[in-house]
């Protein structure tokens, strides 16, 4: 009972956790279903017949393509802008500054129904056709507030005394960008970029309200099957994209580890 | 070393503001550009739309017609309420769930804490929707978990509570509630955790030191320092989960229908632009008021 | 890039100010060539701004700064031949120390930035750690990387912000000693900023004093300490036993007869500022000795205080007429005093220094780091 109480709050803890992960868990184990029917809900037999074939539902792997596309114009975009606006806000002082972060607050507390149904209609207005490029704009706009908010998190943490130190060495404006502000920020940019990115492929409402029946993004291929019955296949790619970050976050974290143990 | 060394520098750090001039304006430009014409702008046509009449076929005109809010107001008003209720439930549970796994990992988790903060992102990595078709699933009405919930009567005391209709849990408020909650428990850990992790442990012990029972050294100390993260966590749980419409279109049913979905139909299916917008619209303002009352009182207006 | 220029480096009428608050009043220096300097006040002074007009990172309001004959008011950080070792060091945490060191060559278009670099900190005995990174090294070898990597680029001025301020004391000494011989052994014009009166003194040829954006007193360490020309000078270098006193006249062969709180005494005429009587008469505290030996000046006073520090013993003397004077003597076997016991303090005219009763006697007081 005393045990009981001294771990309480690290029991609790994981079965949060636990209930965090179990969609994961429940999504890769259905990967390998041979579903009766058209509904993949239910535990039939193992196969693995979707594995060995992940393009095999029809427009599975075109919506894909199309939202690695999407996702990649948008995070390199987004990440590009958001960038130089998280440096104006950590590095200068300027009239209409908070303007700005009201500007680059609102997005990230803008119901995403709000967004993609006012877009359309400003769409609807100039006369631009839903499709591949609206949507590709609206995932630009909201993956802007992100990335400022992860880049100016990082360029808070640098020492402007780096760059004096820079420039007293002889190195001019430019190159002590390049040499001393861009790397030490490095890390920050990449972790707005995946953000970004993950936030871009995830994306249905926003999306749903700017596409058009030729831009089939990944996730609308869910939700369209989801009405019909999904194919296993989406299990399937599903399971793959999380080991995929997984692997990559994992290597990421190997990686500091080695360094940090080489350093001590 | 380094770092502690940063800190003890006598002089202030006065970062170099030699070129204030433009500099700063033309590394916003892009930025903000696009968000004034591809967020604000269309703020002002979606208000614009709400007062127009006319089809699709035919074009709108403006005419100013404010009366569509009132019968949007009217028609939907059980659809704004249980948003913000089912929402507001979410945000509560998982808080709830939240803290103790934000504390653990901020201060208890040791070694094991680079671990716990990759499970904690690691359902991102699956797609949204894929992960909230998984629920139906796991709560089918055949499955292990309504099964054991049947055993334990714990479907009795939902009925009870009126957050599910029959004997199962899919297709329920119920079920709507814990998608919700489940969609959006990272939102909620990372700032959590993120405000749990700066509080030194040493001011808990000092607070204990000075007769506090754990539970005062909880409710003096912890939670008040944690308090930026626990508005903030809030915020990223409530905002996106009142315009949400997946967790209760694919957990719930006809009786659970939120409010983004009606505009979803009415935007997409039913084509009445003019009363989507309005209803987009009150959507938007709503939130807008209940997020400003929320943060007015918890008095933080740092969030960005 | 400024070409190699040789000369003293000479502040005119340089000034700094931050909107309503002026750091630096309008200053003239000139530091000459080849020597160590030190720029010593407490913070807030002005010396750092100084130092940092120096290195082209802050814009003079007003004035100039030349090296030699080249005047570089207007030259940008990095197109001046000046280097700084930053207070906080600012190593770049994303290079290895040799990378660090060779920053500045590289940007010069060094191509034998490499092996100088490795030559510059052998210099500074950390040649082993040229693959490491900044924060795998100690406090005090990061400190000396930051020189290092300052010497390396043979500025014509080298800055050093505080640079030992994050060290530990007994590093701090080693570091002083060190830091020197390098000046030495280099020859470059060493620039120190330092609110540390100790490390000042034991390493300049010549210290600056400066007190809220004024050049106090420009001098070599022994002048400083002997002759303060200002109360907060005297305050600030060491400790100073300020007494009021009234000049009443001459006493012969180049002295004066003063009046210190109804004791008559006798002072070097010499160090009375011109025409002023009421003046404060400050003597060391080791310059009194307790009894009647030291010399012919004498006061008299009860020990309220006695505080043994192993080579000395520090007596707080209150006199007749309630001042607070302070003795140090000399742990050499002499007799010592206890507390309550009334004593005689004297000391040899000429030993004193003399200034204006209008100063504040408290000045500098607060500041002694």
């Amino acid at each position: 009972m005393r045990w009981l109480r001294r771990h309480l709050l690290v029991i609790v803890a994981i079965l949060v956790l636990v209930y965090m992960l179990i969609p994961n868990a429940v999504v890769a184990v259905f990967s390998f279903n041979n579903p009766v029917g058209r509904y993949n809900y239910t535990w039939q037999e193992f196969s693995v017949d979707a594995w060995t074939n992940p393009c095999g539902a029809q427009g599975i792997c075109d919506s894909l393509g199309l939202s690695l596309r999407i996702g990649l114009v948008a995070s390199l975009t987004a990440t590009a802008l958001g960038t130089m606006i998280a440096f104006a806000l950590g590095r200068y002082r300027f009239r209409g500054r908070s303007g700005t972060n009201l500007l680059i607050f609102m997005p990230m507390a803008t119901p995403e129904v709000v967004m993609g149904s006012s877009l359309l209609t400003l769409f609807l207005m100039i006369g631009l056709p839903s499709g591949q490029l609206a949507v590709t704009i609206a995932h630009i706009m909201f993956c802007i507030s992100f990335v400022v908010v992860a880049v100016k998190a990082r360029v808070a943490t640098l020492d402007p005394r780096l760059e004096e130190a820079a420039a007293d060495l002889g190195s001019t404006p430019v190159q002590t960008f390049l040499r001393v502000t861009f790397p030490l920020a490095f890390p920050g940019i990449l972790a707005g970029a995946l953000l970004a990115f993950s936030l871009s492929f995830d994306d249905y409402i926003i999306t749903n309200f700017n596409a058009s029946p030729s831009s089939i993004t990944f996730p609308m291929y869910v939700w369209g099957a989801a009405q019909r019955g999904a194919p296993v296949q989406v299990n399937v790619i599903g399971t793959m994209m999380f080991l995929i970050a997984l692997v990559v976050v994992v290597a990421g974290q190997l990686l500091t580890a080695r360094r940090d143990r080489a350093r001590s | 070393m380094a770092e502690v060394a940063l800190g003890t520098g006598g002089a202030p750090a006065r970062p170099r503001r030699r070129h204030v001039g433009w500099v700063p304006y033309a590394l916003l430009a892009p930025g903000l550009l696009w968000l004034l014409v591809f967020f604000a702008a269309p703020m002002f046509t979606l208000g614009s739309q709400s007062l127009q009449e006319g089809n699709v076929f035919d074009g709108y005109v403006f005419t100013g017609n404010v009366s569509v809010y009132a019968d949007a107001l009217q028609k939907y008003w059980p659809h704004l309420l249980r948003s913000v209720g089912y929402a507001g439930a979410a945000t509560v549970f998982a808080l709830l769930l939240a803290y103790p796994l934000a504390y653990v990992i901020a201060q208890k988790a040791g070694r094991f804490q680079n671990l716990m903060l990759v499970l904690v992102v690691a359902p991102f990595f699956t797609s949204f929707l894929i992960r909230t078709l998984a629920w139906r699933t796991i709560l089918s009405d055949t499955g292990p978990v309504t099964e054991l919930a049947q055993r334990l009567h714990i479907t009795d005391l939902l009925q009870a509570a009126n957050l599910i209709n029959n004997d199962t849990l899919l297709s329920s408020k119920f079920a709507v509630i814990a998608g919700l909650t489940y969609n959006f428990l990272p939102f909620m850990i990372l700032p959590l955790y993120a405000s749990l992790d700066r509080l030194d442990h040493r001011l808990v012990e000092a607070a204990e030191d000075l007769y506090a029972s754990p539970f005062q050294a909880f409710r003096h100390v912890t939670w008040p320092m944690s308090l930026p993260g626990v508005v903030a966590g809030t915020l990223l749980t409530f905002i996106p989960a009142a315009g949400d419409y997946i967790n209760s279109r694919l957990l719930g049913n006809t009786q659970t229908i939120m409010i983004g979905q009606v505009i979803d139909t009415q935007f997409l299916r039913v084509l009445d632009y003019p009363l989507a917008a309005a209803l987009s619209f009150v959507l938007l303002l709503l939130i807008l008021a209940l997020v400003t009352t929320y943060v007015r009182r918890a008095g933080t207006e740092e969030l960005v | 890039m400024a070409e190699h220029e040789s000369g003293d480096l000479q502040l005119v009428g340089l000034s700094k100010r931050f909107g309503e608050f002026t750091a630096v009043h309008p200053l003239d220096l000139t530091i000459p060539e080849g020597s160590f300097f030190a720029l010593l006040g407490p913070s807030g002074c002005g010396k750092t701004t100084t130092l940092r007009m120096v290195a082209g990172l802050e814009e003079p309001t007003d004035g100039r700064i030349l090296i030699g004959d080249t005047d570089i008011t207007h030259a940008r950080a990095y197109q001046r031949n000046v280097n700084t070792v930053f207070q906080s060091y600012a190593l770049f945490p994303h290079m290895s120390v040799l990378d660090n060191v060779a920053f500045g060559l590289r940007r010069k278009k060094d191509k034998d930035a490499k092996r100088k670099a490795q030559e510059a900190l052998d210099l500074v005995q950390l040649g082993h750690t040229a693959a490491k990174r900044p924060n795998q090294l100690s406090g005090g070898m990061q400190q000396r990387v930051a020189l290092a990597r300052a010497l390396v680029n043979r500025p014509d001025v080298l800055l050093l912000d505080e640079p030992l301020g994050a060290l530990d004391l007994k590093l701090r000494r080693q570091m002083q000693i060190e830091l020197k011989r390098i000046q030495q052994e280099v020859g470059l014009t060493f620039i120190h900023v330092t609110h540390d009166q100790e490390e000042a003194m034991t390493m300049a040829d010549r210290i600056a004093v400066m007190n809220g954006g004024h050049l106090e007193q420009l001098a070599d360490p022994t002048t400083l300490y002997e002759k303060p020309t200002s109360t907060f000078v005297a305050n600030f270098l060491g400790q100073s036993n300020l007494l009021r006193a009234r000049v009443t006249g001459s006493a012969g062969e180049g002295l004066a007869r003063a009046d210190v709180q109804g004791n008559e005494v006798v002072i070097d005429a010499a160090k009375v500022p011109d025409g002023l009587t009421d003046v404060w008469v400050g003597v060391r505290p080791e310059k009194l000795t307790l009894g009647e030996s030291g010399g012919r000046n004498r006061l008299h006073g009860t020990v309220v205080d006695a505080s043994f520090t192993g080579v000395a013993t520090q007596y707080l003397v209150r006199t007749a007429a309630g001042a607070d004077v302070v003795v140090v003597q000399q742990n050499d076997g002499s007799a010592r005093a206890a507390v309550n016991e009334n004593v005689t303090l004297s000391w040899e005219p000429g030993r004193e220094f003399v200034l204006d009763a209008a100063q504040d006697d408290h000045a500098g007081m607060d500041e002694v780091a």
